[in-house]
């Protein structure tokens, strides 16, 4: 099993957002998260990636180990990358040097030679293929003055460049045009393997065209409240979330997520 | 959170690497300041009379006047008397020195700086003038430069050598009766460096002083001027650093540039004094008047400079723009870590037509480090369409430190177009968890994030610099948040 | 001291006769104290970095005599409305610095309002105002305040209680009539006002300040607001003085949790004006919002320091300030924002714009912040300029003279600040004294 989360919970200034949500992810799989806004989607995949504004119980079982008890860095240099929503600027760091930094604190944790400039520049011309970048992007600073849609393919880019374990991705449809879109989804899929889990946390059906699921689950008030194949994903697209958010005000926790 | 910020702490906590002291044998002049002192000083350089005239001039006047305190800096006070104000390594054989008698624990100790005074080693781009204390102990690439008319030796032989050029120039920006520790200076300065670029004539390589005080209790006062006659370019660099010693010293150097018609000067400065320790213990005390003049039509004068070092700094390099269009360029670093202070920023004094000036500043406070930038844009009634932007960004990397920003804009012609922005913020989380989702652990981040705030200012540095500087920045950043 | 500057205070002993130990206890000591401050440290230099732009030679060259209050003073209805405008709400007189009952129309306000002058204020409850009183009378003190608070005998006293909210405006008319003081001659008047908004409450207070002719006199007026938890207050201030007079001026606010302060200062009149606004954020959560418009012309100076002092955390403070400066005429802005250790999350922004319309006019401005807090969020920005020559070249393509172009891109600079006046009638007064004045400065202005 790549990821085991039992009962988490997660709450900020003392609201509770996160109440006890259980989901099993395994290699090779591709799940879907799908919920209304406000549902806690994305605080799991903050919570998942160790953001430390959240308190935290609960269990998270990453290859068998404590996640939780993990700093965020060790959790990217253990395999676990998340494509952020909102990505943010960080000024005068140029794109590439970034990158290959990143890559380099993932290879040292491999026991693996850093690569040099020259190497890393090979290795990422080829990765920008995925996403269809050209060279301009990785001579401007991190995410500064990008549009929309270049965020998104920076981030699965970096993807592709670090090629993690588990890939949780955080909206990254939002704000996509179409042609984007496709893009996006392309990398993604190119990205697909036995040895990878993919978490893809999405408002909409749309992007699901693209990446097909393995698993869709959906969430509301911060638990996994139902769980099926990717036909789940048409049928909230047909009913949207109204029903499931009724639904929870009893509490009874589902026993979505499990794979079998 | 709080792991985030311990483990910041703990980054800008690294120690002063360049905090040796070397054991030469040192020829000194008694402690103390008064005419006697002044009079050996001159006496040792062998000085013209108008010269030891010029300094008692300047020693008379600065017994008139106080010591200024207006800057945002707090320290005890400075006993003149019990500094010694000259302190020269002894020359191993007499007679004139070359390159090739320069004492081996010298070029030892320059070696362990990472400055070679070898010309055929790494940093061949660059001639050096090595300056330890009070004088210069070598000159590198003297001939090669010869060749081209390019005059580039100390202060000492240029006063000896080339007289004329030194009286014609010497104090014309920057006069005795300035301020007082320029007006100190004028009365005890010891050595520092002359360059002179002749006519149309582009300097063949970049031309740097590298400044060490090594002895103790000795103030150092150097004196830099820098000629660029019409057409000529040149670029310059300076370096220093200094032994860790608890005793604070004082070092107020005075540079003068001069730039005639369509000149230009490019001056670098990586300051690296010792800034005491962590508690604020010992330190340089850096009061340094700086000023370009942009004499002749077209010309340009350009500062940067990267501030890690020294206790209190108090220096505002600063350019007189005369000539008809005319540029004058500041970019600053300055970092503030520990207990430092530092209150710099520039003068932009607009007299010509179609001046331009340009001032980018970037200030970094972590520990309690107090982070001031200063500055002055000038427009004069007779500056028709003199145009200024000025932009001065602060980042804070802790909850003690301070950043300040005092722009005084003066305008009086109505043609002129002064813009002013400037904005403060603390290093964002945000940008720090990015990083560490992407693996980087928290000190490298932050080391990253700071060199990508002053990125725009290290790409006005020559390479060389440019690599030490973002070297330096992230070692002086060590242990600093928290 | 200089014998210059005793010539402001050798009428001071008259007062205190005239006073003849009317004033209670306390306020005897407190004005001796705040005198005793003036003749230890003397009037503010030019080495004094907070009046480094302003020197008031010219001020202490001139041999002022207290004002009087004076019954005799009359001034219709039409005539105030024609100075100050007419804003619907209540209006307090004060002619010299001394209230003019017949002058002022007291509307009915709502239960428990006190709307009233100081000298009443100080009869009915002096000793309840101690402590007010002495509050901005601290270390940084200068002069002028020190000897506001020495002078001071009347003014506007306003007491909104909890949760009163009072729709129309203030208005509070500072009239200058030396003509028909006694004795004859200058005059300094020393006009200080209360402002105490309860908690919760709501209110706008406006403060005019005109001359009637153009005679030398000094204006030395100090202003409190007060703001309790969930206050809203308000403010603007005119100062039209007649173009030979002086004016020093500090509007002092206290704002303590969640409260909203706004200020809006249109500066026109004046040979030598020094408005300072000082913003103490206490509580958690307040806003200051800082306006300011300053036109000098001719040879007028008009200075614009103001300082916001981010004491508690999670404050905000926003200000904008703009002057248009022409003839020989000198605009000073001189702003700081301080953010004290723990004043944490604090919002602070702050701009200041300069248009120079003369070949002789002159713009200082010196934007500065002082932060020893890390988590904030401050921005500064200033420039000074002039009119684009190509918008101008633009409108005359258009048909548009140059002087009529001229004047509205000048008005269209300015009309930013204008527009930021809320209450209506006073929008439309103040439109009226700008466009008399860009048209006065020389480049007639077309109709606004």
């Amino acid at each position: 099993m790549m990821l085991q989360i039992r009962n988490l919970h997660a709450s900020v200034g003392g609201m509770e957002i996160l109440r006890g949500l259980d989901l099993d992810v395994r290699a090779g799989e591709v799940h879907a998260i799908m919920g209304p806004n406000g549902s806690g989607k994305s605080t799991l995949a903050q919570v998942l990636v160790g953001r430390e504004t959240y308190d935290v119980t609960g269990e998270v079982l990453y290859e068998g180990r404590n996640l939780l008890a993990m700093s965020p860095e060790q959790r990217a240099v253990e395999g676990v990358f998340l494509a952020f929503q909102y990505p943010v600027e960080i000024p005068g760091v140029g794109n590439l040097y970034f990158i290959r930094t990143a890559l380099n604190m993932m290879r040292k944790q491999r026991g693996l030679d850093e690569l040099d400039a020259m190497d890393f520049l090979a290795l990422a011309k080829e990765r920008m293929k995925f996403v269809e970048m050209d060279q301009s992007f990785m001579n401007r600073s991190v995410n500064t003055g990008f549009s929309g849609g270049e965020t998104k393919r920076n981030e699965i880019l970096q993807m592709a460049v670090l090629e993690p374990k588990l890939a949780i991705l955080d909206e990254t449809d939002s704000g996509l045009d179409i042609d984007a879109l496709r893009i996006v989804a392309n990398g993604v899929n190119a990205l697909r393997s036995k040895e990878r889990a993919l978490l893809v946390i999405t408002h909409y059906q749309r992007l699901l065209n693209y990446i097909v699921p393995d698993r869709v689950h959906v969430m509301a008030n911060g638990r996994i409240v139902r769980s099926g194949d990717k036909h789940l994903a048409l049928e909230l697209e047909k009913n949207g979330y109204a029903d499931f958010e009724q639904d929870t005000a009893g509490g009874a926790r589902s026993a979505a997520g499990v794979t079998s | 959170m709080s792991a985030v910020q311990k483990e910041l702490s703990e980054l800008t906590s690294r120690e002063y690497q360049y905090g040796f002291v070397t054991d030469i044998e040192t020829d000194a002049a008694p402690r103390g300041l008064n005419e006697d002192v002044i009079r050996l000083i001159s006496s040792k350089k062998n000085e013209p009379q108008w010269l030891l005239d010029w300094r008692l001039r300047a020693y008379r006047h600065w017994l008139t006047i106080k010591e200024p305190h207006w800057q945002n800096a707090h320290y005890g006070p400075i006993d003149y008397q019990d500094i010694i104000y000259y302190a020269a390594p002894k020359p191993k054989t007499a007679g004139p020195k070359s390159l090739d008698e320069v004492d081996p624990e010298i070029l030892a100790m320059f070696n362990k700086l990472g400055i070679s005074l070898g010309e055929q080693e790494r940093l061949s781009g660059i001639a050096v003038d090595a300056i330890v204390d009070s004088v210069s102990v070598g000159t590198t690439f003297k001939k090669k430069l010869a060749e081209v008319g390019v005059i580039f030796c100390s202060f000492s032989e240029a006063v000896l050598d080339h007289p004329d050029l030194v009286k014609k120039y010497l104090g014309s920006v920057v006069p005795y009766t300035d301020n007082y520790f320029a007006t100190l200076n004028s009365a005890v300065f010891t050595d520092g460096s002359f360059c002179f670029i002749p006519k149309g004539v582009r300097c063949p390589m970049e031309l740097s002083t590298y400044f060490r005080i090594n002895q103790a209790d000795t103030g150092q006062f150097e004196r830099t001027l820098i000629i660029a006659e019409d057409n000529a370019y040149v670029s310059y660099l300076e370096g220093c650093t200094a032994p860790m010693r608890d005793k604070n010293q004082l070092h107020a150097a005075v540079v003068e540039l001069v730039a005639l018609e369509s000149a230009q000067i490019k001056y670098s400065t990586v300051q690296n004094w010792y800034p005491g320790d962590k508690d604020g213990k010992g330190g340089i005390y850096n009061f340094v008047t700086k000023r370009g003049k942009c004499a002749g039509a077209n010309s340009k004068i350009s500062w940067t400079q990267v501030e890690t070092g020294s206790a209190i700094t108090w220096k505002y390099p600063s350019v007189i723009l005369k000539g008809d269009n005319s540029v004058g360029e500041f970019y600053s670093v300055a970092l503030t870590n520990n207990r430092q202070q530092a209150d710099t920023g520039t003068k932009m004094i607009h007299i010509g037509k179609n001046t331009r000036s340009t001032i980018l500043s970037k200030g970094i406070s972590a520990g309690h480090g107090q982070n001031t930038y200063r500055g002055l844009v000038k427009i004069l009634k007779s500056a028709a369409g003199a145009r200024n932007h000025t932009q001065c960004d602060s980042l804070l990397l802790g909850s003690q430190c301070g950043a300040h920003t005092f722009p005084y804009i003066d305008v009086g012609n109505p043609t002129a177009q002064v813009e002013h922005e400037a904005s403060t913020s603390k290093i964002s989380e945000d940008q720090l968890f990015y990083c560490r989702q992407r693996g980087i652990p928290v000190e490298d981040a932050a080391s990253m994030i700071v060199n990508g705030f002053c990125r725009e200012v290290f790409k006005e540095l020559p390479m060389e610099f440019a690599v030490e500087a973002q070297k330096l920045l992230s070692v002086s950043l060590e242990g600093s948040v928290g | 001291m200089s014998r210059r500057e005793n010539t402001l205070l050798q009428g001071l002993s008259r007062l205190e006769s005239r006073r003849n130990g009317h004033d209670p206890v306390w306020l005897k000591a407190f004005r001796h104290t705040a005198l005793q401050r003036v003749s230890e440290r003397g009037f503010p230099t030019a080495k004094d970095e907070a009046w480094k732009y302003t020197q008031i030679g010219r001020i202490l060259d001139v041999a002022f005599e207290p004002a009087e209050a004076d019954a005799s003073l009359r001034l219709s209805s039409a005539a105030i409305d024609q100075l100050a405008g007419d804003l619907g709400g209540a209006r307090l007189v004060f002619i010299n610095g001394y209230f003019s009952p017949q002058c002022s129309s007291l509307k009915k306000l709502p239960e428990g309002v006190k709307v009233k002058s100081l000298a009443s204020a100080l009869a009915e409850e002096g000793e309840s105002l101690e402590a007010l009183l002495s509050r901005p009378f601290g270390e940084q003190t200068h002069a002028f305040t020190a000897l506001n608070a020495a002078c001071a005998e009347d003014g506007a006293f306003v007491q909104i209680p909890a949760n009163t909210v009072i729709e129309e405006p203030i208005h509070l008319v500072f009239l200058s009539d030396p003509g028909a003081a006694f004795p004859a001659g200058p005059v300094v008047s020393h006009p200080r006002s209360l402002v105490l908004a309860g908690p919760g409450s709501r209110v706008t207070i406006v403060e005019t300040y005109a001359g009637i002719l153009d005679e030398v006199y000094l204006t030395n007026a100090v202003t409190e607001v007060i703001l309790e938890e969930g206050a809203a207050v308000e403010h603007y201030k005119i100062q039209n003085e007649t173009e030979t007079a002086f004016h020093i001026a500090l509007l002092d606010v206290r704002q303590e949790r969640d409260t909203q302060f706004a200020t809006h200062s249109v500066a026109l009149g004046s040979l030598l004006a020094r408005h300072e606004v000082t913003v103490g954020l206490h509580g958690p959560g307040a806003k200051a919002t800082l306006n300011g418009l300053y036109m000098p012309q001719n040879e007028q100076h008009l200075d614009n320091p103001t300082t916001i002092d981010h004491i508690a955390p999670e404050c905000i403070s926003r200000e904008l300030y703009k002057g248009v400066v022409d003839g020989r005429g000198r605009g000073v802005f001189d702003g700081r924002v301080i953010v004290r250790p723990g004043a944490m999350k604090t919002d602070s922004s702050q701009t200041n714009k300069n248009l120079l319309l003369s070949e002789s006019a002159r713009a200082n401005t010196r934007p500065q912040l002082e932060i020893f807090a890390d988590d904030v969020k401050c921005a500064h920005g200033a420039t000074v300029g002039q009119l684009n020559e190509e918008v101008v070249f633009y409108l005359r393509t258009r048909g548009i003279s140059q002087i009529a172009a001229r004047n509205l891109l000048t008005y269209a600079f300015v009309g930013e600040m204008l527009e930021l006046i809320r209450v209506q009638p006073l929008r439309s007064h103040v439109e009226k004294l700008v466009a008399l004045r860009l048209s006065a400065g020389g480049v007639g202005m077309v109709a606004a």
